[in-house]
């Protein structure tokens, strides 16, 4: 399976994420399971005139290829014009060569949340760089491609979100596509493969005693939960960061500070400010969507009545200052 | 004369052209063009300023963490906070990890498949090489891959993930290493160092740290089963130690407490670095026109039809001058023998360029070791910082590529201008009003290009390891 990668108005880190594929390193994961790099710019040897003698091949269906990855937002500004972004070399803009590309893809992946959804480039008041996703307008179908638009293959684009994406996503769901097939029962509402979206950032974290306590932390580095204070959006945002982890042990969570949904549409104008809990009446107004509101105030009422004071303490300073306590066998 | 347009010039962070003109088979003349605008500061005005924590990181997904440290040192700045100890110690380890890191993928993965070029068949050293570098086919992709993931690990335990944490904050780190994470963190340091011994440098790291000439270092070289010492090879049969001269003028801004902070001339003690001193031209670039401003009041206003420009990135001078930075620029600046003695005899320079990379690589490495060890468990990591309604503040730091600076000021309670300037928009930056060329642009000069000519060009760009999402943001 042949994979052309072109990139826009990212950060490119999305490819440089994808390199800490483990445990295997990520060229001879992908090769093993047949899936290879046409071009990609990070990483190819062809540059220049060379680079694009590649991608005019594919544009004009002389070059076959299977996957078209696109890295960032896409820039239809200023004017609709596509300046913001024209190809090195070629003076064309990305947006009309990502249309071209479109057409003769089999399938179309869009990697990360900029390219998904619009991002943060598309998050300047008024939207002056025209910036969309490439079938999305945040949560709304359109985008660069159209709500219409189908690959060769007969899906939309796919949106492996993530700011950035973890490599797995990637990984994976090339690896889903070339040995099993994609299809449409893959994605969720938004275009994400269920394979990582079929869970919350909640599931799995390290604070779940905390959470369900209601032990929170109150200032950065504490041990506790940081849904109540700190912005955590883990009950909210779709992705398995929690149980897949990130860069060997890691996870935003792990590393002490809130989940801010990166892998949702939106994301990067959440109405407030990132590592608060915007409250009403002194409760979280973001709270976990399937859980009726009323539950959840009882629930954290009684819980946090009942909060063991290991966890009550534990959960506003940095390291741990009470042990769970030591059971004598046999009682 | 002939001009010759390379793009999409490819194995850099980002988008790139450069335009050469071309006389006999020698450049006479180079622009570099910084083809894409995504607006970042404008994406920062209004906002709650922590959130500067959250969405500078995103600038660049090759130097996420610098981002992020610059914007904690700023806001660091405003609320008069210094972070602990501890604090202060997670914040160079999860820094130095992505310069160490980005060192790697550079040479590795950016720079060296282009001596693995079919230009180069026949040359004693060129069998060697392509089997080893070969873009994503050759040899070496595997361990190296293996180590940049394993070393990443690193980021993984102390700061959650890479890139785009939020783990640096103005008063500290979000994570408290706990004492079983610092044995952890000790054994892949270990096996980072063990990597480097083997495979990238062929020596202990401190052994191949104290060369201290040109001489010593081709001495050392010869013979040596390594990597490095395998592009030391192709370097000295191309000359590379002579190509890609800029100004010889180097900026530093200081880095962990072990790397001077200053300006380097040739002939001159190292010079106090003096942040006032910095402006930004946007005259060749699609912006609004304005004298060049210090970026404590820099504006960035779009004008996309603005006849002579040819670029989105500004032209940042130091009193004036045009000026380099990165890792050579680091180590003139903070006194390395080695890089003055390259520098003192042929210029700026490729060769110069990538060895710097690698005595970073070998000197940062042990002070890592030591800062773990000098991290006090149960002590704090972080420190509250209350920021005032208004206020202004600036935040300088050592990126992999170079000084990265974040002017920020805040009024009632919200951003209200936000200025970056990135070590590639110093590096790559366009001509001035003057009409004096950027770094790049003097480095292109005189170098072969045309039908037939070598791919020096190639190396020239690449040695600079730019980051292009960084240089416009
Ligand atoms: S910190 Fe966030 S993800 Fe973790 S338990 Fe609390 S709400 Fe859930």
């Amino acid at each position: 399976m042949k994979v052309l990668w072109l990139q826009s108005a990212g950060c490119g880190g999305c490819t440089q994420s994808m390199l800490c594929s483990a445990p295997r390193s990520l060229f001879d994961e992908l090769s093993d399971a047949g899936i290879e790099f046409l071009w990609h710019p990070a990483l190819s040897l062809e540059s220049g005139e060379e680079a694009l003698a590649v991608l005019e091949g594919c544009a004009e269906g002389r070059l076959a290829f299977d996957v078209l990855c696109v890295e960032g937002a896409m820039l239809r500004g200023p004017n609709g014009s596509g300046k913001f972004h024209l190809m090195a070399g070629n003076g064309r803009p990305l947006t009309e060569w990502v249309e071209r590309l479109s057409r003769q893809a089999k399938w179309v992946f869009a990697i990360g949340s900029c390219t998904a959804y619009g991002g943060l480039s598309a998050s300047t008041p008024g939207n002056p760089l025209e910036a969309c996703g490439l079938q999305y307008d945040t949560d709304t179908p359109g985008g660069l491609l159209g709500a219409g638009f189908r690959s060769s293959g007969g899906l939309p684009v796919v949106n492996i979100a993530g700011c950035p994406t973890h490599p797995g996503w990637i990984v994976d769901t090339l690896e889903k596509l070339a040995l099993e097939g994609l299809s449409a029962a893959d994605l969720d509402e938004v275009g994400r493969p269920l394979l990582y979206a079929d869970q919350l950032v909640h599931h799995g974290c390290a604070r779940n005693e905390y959470y369900e306590f209601k032990a929170s932390a109150e200032k950065h580095s504490d041990l506790g939960c940081l849904m109540e204070n700190l912005g955590c959006k883990g009950t909210q945002a779709h992705a398995d960061c929690n149980l897949r982890p990130w860069n060997g042990s890691g996870s935003c969570l792990r590393g002490g500070f809130a989940c801010i949904a990166c892998t949702e549409p939106g994301f990067e104008s959440p109405g407030h400010a990132f590592q608060q809990t915007p409250k009403l009446a002194g409760i979280p107004i973001g709270l976990p969507t399937d859980m009726p509101k009323a539950w959840f105030v009882a629930l954290a009422a009684l819980s946090k009545s009942a909060t063991p004071k290991r966890v009550r303490d534990n959960a506003v300073v940095d390291h741990t200052v009470i042990r769970p306590a030591v059971k004598k066998a046999g009682k | 004369m002939k001009r010759i347009q390379l793009g999409p010039f490819n194995r850099v962070e980002g988008d790139l052209e450069v335009s050469l003109d071309v006389e006999a088979g020698q450049v006479v003349s180079a622009q570099v063009n910084s083809p894409l605008f995504r607006g970042f500061e404008q994406i920062l005005i209004g906002r709650a300023p922590e959130d500067a924590l959250a969405i500078v990181p995103r600038i660049c997904g090759i130097c996420s963490v610098a981002q992020s440290a610059a914007a904690a040192a700023a806001l660091a700045d405003i609320a008069g906070v210094t972070p602990p100890p501890n604090g202060l110690l997670a914040q160079r380890l999860i820094q130095s990890t992505e310069n160490l890191a980005d060192h790697l993928t550079h040479f590795y993965l950016f720079f060296m498949p282009d001596f693995a070029r079919s230009a180069y068949a026949g040359r004693h050293w060129h069998g060697d090489v392509a089997a080893r570098f070969m873009a994503v086919k050759g040899k070496a992709a595997e361990p190296v891959l293996q180590a940049r993931a394993h070393f990443f690990n690193l980021i993984g335990v102390l700061a959650g993930r890479w890139p785009h944490t939020l783990a640096l904050q103005a008063g500290g780190t979000t994570k408290a290493m706990t004492p079983a994470e610092r044995i952890r963190v000790l054994a892949l340091l270990r096996e980072f160092r063990a990597f480097l011994e083997t495979v990238l440098i062929g020596d202990t790291l401190e052994s191949f740290a104290s060369l201290n000439t040109e001489q010593a270092l081709l001495a050392w070289a010869e013979g040596r089963n390594a990597d490095f010492p395998m592009f030391l090879r192709a370097a000295g049969d191309l000359a590379l130690e002579k190509a890609g001269r800029a100004t010889d003028c180097f900026l530093s801004y200081g880095a962990y407490g072990l790397f001077e902070s200053g300006l380097w001339q040739p002939n001159a003690a190292v010079d106090t670095l003096k942040s006032a001193e910095i402006t930004e031209d946007p005259r060749h670039a699609w912006l609004a026109e304005s004298s060049p401003l210090p970026p404590a009041v820099g504006e960035t206003i779009l004008d996309a039809e603005k006849s002579g420009a040819y670029t989105w990135c500004k032209a940042p001078r130091y009193a004036g001058q045009v000026v380099e930075t990165g890792a050579l620029a680091r180590q003139v600046v903070a006194g390395n023998h080695l890089l003055r003695d390259l520098v003192g005899r042929h210029g700026g320079s490729v060769t110069a360029r990538v060895v710097a990379r690698m005595i970073e690589l070998a000197s940062v490495l042990p002070a890592m070791e030591q800062w773990v060890r000098d991290i006090v468990p149960g002590e704090a990591f972080c420190y509250p910082a209350t920021l005032p309604e208004s206020g202004e503040g600036v935040g300088l730091v050592e990126a992999a590529r170079g000084s990265l600076g974040h002017w920020l000021s805040i009024k009632r309670g919200r951003i209200d201008r936000y200025q970056i300037i990135a070590p590639t928009t110093w590096n790559f930056s366009p001509r001035d009003r003057e009409g004096q060329p950027g770094p790049l642009e003097q480095a292109l000069v005189g170098l072969p290009a045309g039908d037939g000519a070598l791919p020096i060009v190639q190396h020239v760009v690449r040695s600079f390891d730019p980051c292009m999402v960084c240089t416009v943001h």
